[in-house]
């Protein structure tokens, strides 16, 4: 099965419907600020286990939501708001 | 491995040492490459790679074997061409039937604006010394007539850029050819040993722990594709790098000889025939970000359809295995190669769906950097620090898949 994700405008769609957008964190151990931005324009978590995420729904209302997901079972908690 | 295939190309396996000059976490192709030539050109051989698993159980015993050096920028270029050169030798050195086959590759284009990019593609990868030339439709037809022109209607082939030197070789055949070569020196192959930290004196690396015990080490090389940010994260690195799935299938047994590798750019499909005559056929990245091996029904159903487009014969055909791999994908489609600012750890990482036909030039240059303490030219513009110099390779084109 394709990873579904419930979109709040529009129900649950396949995967192939959103296009991903990260949460970009910039750990607060960098403090030179060029380095922060360097770290901010490239740099990325790629946690393994449960992340925060944005998915636009860009094959639907065109709306923002975030989701939250395990990235080792793809196991998803319902989006927790939309915006 | 079977006993049949370890009788064949005789590993001779070691027991762990306390400590080693080199330490190389990853026994996939590049971790494996690089303690070939560190063994091999400099004698450098009192070397471990660590390996999790069984070696080649990684992206580099799943990938669909592409070998070709038409890329878009010049760096580029250089350096996968230097690569498929070594492919090339890589039979008569390692003295092993790698099964690799120039079969030529159609880069193929269904816009207008694709035909341009592929003209270009053509003249800067012919001025590098990668053989590349614009072929017309027409040309198509002569040289492959299984392709569909019309694209089942949908995606007409506009033109294609062709590259004989395009290849393929049995990706188990190579890492284990880089790893007979490498023990035949002594360096010492650890299997089923996870690397689960690295210790550090000051900014120097000194060694790794494992789910073994520790080992020392006087430098580390990191090779794990898509667990790089793992390994990345026990030294306090930052990594341009996210992990998504890429999956692959085979068809049944197809009767007939199909030589060519056809790649569709725009649709992000390629299709090539292994040596046993399935079909092998690969996309794009899954979406979500993932370190997942699970494969999913979504792929199949989309890939086939499309590769069914310009290759209809494939409708005949039946589904026999699907797989997955996690790749290791860089923001601008280049790998990450070198050093990394802290003493003594090395990174080759951001091989994402690409890293297969690098595994030589990588394991070359990577080797070289160990036992000189040089980066090579070759990939000095791959380094880690390019993101922060605003110096990116983005090459997105050329990578086979859309991020
Ligand atoms: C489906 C698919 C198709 C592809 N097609 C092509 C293609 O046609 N052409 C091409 O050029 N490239 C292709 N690629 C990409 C290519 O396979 C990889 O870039 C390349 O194999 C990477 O080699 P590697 O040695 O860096 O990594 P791997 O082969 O993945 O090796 C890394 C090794 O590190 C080990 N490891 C991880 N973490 C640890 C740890 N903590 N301790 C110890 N060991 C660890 C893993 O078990 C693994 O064996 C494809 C990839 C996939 C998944
Ligand atoms: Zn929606």
């Amino acid at each position: 099965m394709s990873l579904m994700l419930r979109c709040p405008h529009c129900g649950p769609r396949t995967i192939e419907e959103y296009v991903y957008g990260e949460i970009p964190v910039v750990p607060d151990s960098i403090t030179d600020p060029n380095q922060r931005d360097v770290d901010f324009a490239f740099m990325k978590a790629n946690r393994r286990g449960w992340t925060t995420e944005r998915w636009f729904h860009l094959f639907g209302c065109r709306r923002w939501l975030t989701v939250e997901r395990n990235t080792v079972t793809n196991q998803v908690r319902q989006p927790t708001s939309s915006s | 491995m079977n006993e049949f295939m370890e009788a064949q190309v005789r590993l001779s396996w070691q027991e762990a040492r306390d400590s080693y000059d080199v330490v190389i976490i990853g026994g996939g192709g590049h971790g494996l490459a690089t303690a070939y030539y560190l063994a091999t050109r400099y004698g450098i051989t009192n070397v471990a790679v660590v390996e999790r698993g069984y070696i080649g159980s990684g992206n580099s015993g799943r990938n669909t074997t592409v070998i070709r050096a038409n890329y878009g920028l010049p760096e580029s270029v250089a350096f996968y061409q230097r690569s498929l050169e070594l492919y090339r030798g890589l039979e008569a050195e390692t003295d092993r039937w790698l099964m690799h086959n120039e079969m030529g590759l159609f880069w193929m284009t269904h816009t207008e604006t694709g035909v341009r990019q592929e003209k270009m593609r053509a003249k800067l990868n012919t001025a590098m010394g990668a053989i590349t030339d614009f072929v017309t439709p027409e040309e198509i037809h002569a040289m492959c007539p299984e392709i569909d022109l019309e694209g089942g209607g949908r995606y007409p082939v506009l033109g294609a850029s062709y590259h004989p030197q395009g290849a393929t070789a049995r990706h188990d055949r190579v890492v284990w050819a880089l790893a007979e070569g490498a023990m035949r020196h002594g360096v010492a192959v650890l299997q089923h040993r996870t690397v689960t930290g690295i210790t550090m004196v000051g900014d120097r690396v000194t060694g790794v722990q494992t789910d073994h015990g520790p080992i020392g080490a006087g430098v580390i090389v990191s090779c794990v594709a898509g667990q790089s940010t793992l390994i990345a994260d026990m030294v306090g690195l930052r990594l341009p790098i996210r992990s998504h799935p890429l999956q692959a299938f085979v068809t049944n047994h197809y009767q007939r000889t199909f030589n060519h590798i056809v790649a569709s750019v725009d649709l992000a499909t390629y299709v090539s025939q292994t040596a046993r005559g399935e079909m092998l056929i690969g996309a794009e990245i899954d979406r979500q970000p993932s370190y997942s091996y699970q494969s999913s029904f979504d792929f199949l159903q989309s890939t086939a359809a499309k590769a069914s487009m310009f290759l209809p014969f494939l409708k005949d055909l039946r589904i026999l295995r699907q797989w997955g791999g996690v790749c290791d994908m860089s923001p601008d489609s280049s790998p990450v190669m070198g050093t990394t600012g802290i003493d003594g750890f090395y990174i080759s990482t951001g091989w994402g769906t690409w890293g297969f036909k690098a595994i030589p030039a990588g394991g070359e240059s990577m080797a070289e950097l160990v036992a000189t303490g040089e980066t090579p030219d070759l990939i000095k513009p791959f380094r880690l620090s390019r993101f922060a110099d605003d110096r990116v390779l983005a090459d997105a084109g050329s990578s086979g898949t859309q991020q």
